[in-house]
């Protein structure tokens, strides 16, 4: 997907110069966590939510369509309209829309 | 080049930082009240609070040359008790005619319960009542979008809110349209983790433009950077954008909508 006119001031290959090493090093790390996950016991007995989002998330990165990080961040996101009944004893968020999980 | 941080938590920060960020080129900032990473057990907690953000804080940055500015409100996550919030902001007309304070906030959801909704209602008719700014929080990760949502239908609905004076923070790609296209002020947060770093901001700024959005550290007592708005800056002119661009996000649109306070003074 490209888009016309570019909206980023900086030519292609230096984007590729200033970016690709952080990249790169980001790609790697989320290898290793696959890896880790692999090598760990399993105590959980199914696919965590969050894994699942993020393994749906890389499939979005490949897909070749355009608005990664916003259609990442709206596969993450909890998809109901109403206010919760109650908040209480919550506070944090876990990063992936848990649905009936946990 | 000079900037202001418009949100940054400095009651925890270290003293450090402030010279760190006067190094850096702060001109000002302004601290928004919020969750100190624990419950307070008593209304009377945000009173001594209230006390640090308008009598101890403005005197610590002043030390290095930084104006300090704050917003006053029961945070979201302490107000899952409508009882304790209302009591709470029982104490706000107190403080709010104190030269450093512009206004109302960080007022928003987190957790999106019908009880924040309730109570950031509230202070929503309290700031229109009094004729006074607002800085929303917007939830965190899963529950943002929804929450931005519920937040600019209860403004919506209350029917005399400007939204030209009404700031929308924390807001990242799938929920800055909306915000901006609702004719509100949007703020982007630069976190290490959490919510926008200062690559995806720059790419915000490329996609959505630079009309009424402004850029934040909102450093506090997690994993933050009190230094992330002059580390994008040097983001934006890496890419090649004009120093005039630098200058609109970093130094002149937070400017722009904080003199809607005739409190801040800033030149």
């Amino acid at each position: 997907m490209v888009h016309d006119p570019p909206t980023c001031p900086a030519p292609r290959s230096r984007v590729i110069d200033l970016y690709f090493m952080e990249h790169r090093a980001k790609v790697l790390d989320i290898a290793a966590f696959l890896d880790r996950l692999d090598r760990a016991q399993d105590d959980i007995g199914r696919e965590d939510f969050r894994v699942r989002g993020l393994r749906e998330a890389i499939a979005i990165l490949l897909d070749g369509e355009g608005e990664r990080a916003r259609r990442v961040l709206d596969l993450f996101s909890d998809p109901t309209e109403g206010p919760l009944d109650s908040a209480a004893g919550m506070k944090g968020a876990y990063g992936v829309y848990p649905g009936s999980e946990p | 080049m000079t900037y202001i941080d418009p949100h940054i938590h400095m009651v925890s920060r270290t003293t450090d930082d402030y010279q760190r960020m006067a190094q850096a080129g702060c001109l000002a900032i302004t601290e928004p009240a919020f969750w100190a990473g624990f419950d307070r057990s008593s209304p009377k907690g945000f009173f001594d609070y209230f006390r640090q953000l308008t009598e101890s804080e403005p005197r610590r940055a002043a030390q290095f040359g930084i104006r300090h500015f704050t917003w006053l409100c029961i945070n979201p996550k302490e107000a899952e008790d409508p009882g304790f919030a209302r009591e709470v902001m029982s104490i706000i007309p107190e403080f709010l005619d104190r030269p450093n304070v512009l206004g109302i906030g960080e007022i928003g959801l987190n957790k999106n319960s019908r009880n924040e909704l309730e109570i950031f209602e509230a202070h929503v008719e309290f700031a229109a009542q009094r004729g006074q700014l607002i800085l929303v929080h917007t939830p965190h990760l899963e529950d943002k979008k929804k929450g931005t949502r519920l937040i600019m239908d209860a403004i919506r609905r209350h029917g005399r809110i400007d939204p030209g004076r009404v700031l929308i923070d924390h807001v990242e790609e799938h929920t800055v349209k909306m915000v901006l296209d609702a004719g509100f002020w949007a703020g982007m947060t630069l976190y290490p983790d959490t919510k926008c770093t200062p690559q995806r901001a720059a790419d915000i700024f490329e996609v959505y433009g630079t009309e009424r959005i402004w850029i934040n550290s909102a450093g506090d007592w997690g994993i933050s950077d009190p230094l992330a708005v002059p580390k994008c800056q040097v983001e934006l002119r890496r890419r090649g954008h004009t120093e005039d661009l630098v200058r609109r996000v970093s130094l002149e649109n937070p400017r722009t909508f904080l003199r809607q306070s005739a409190k801040f003074d800033v030149r």
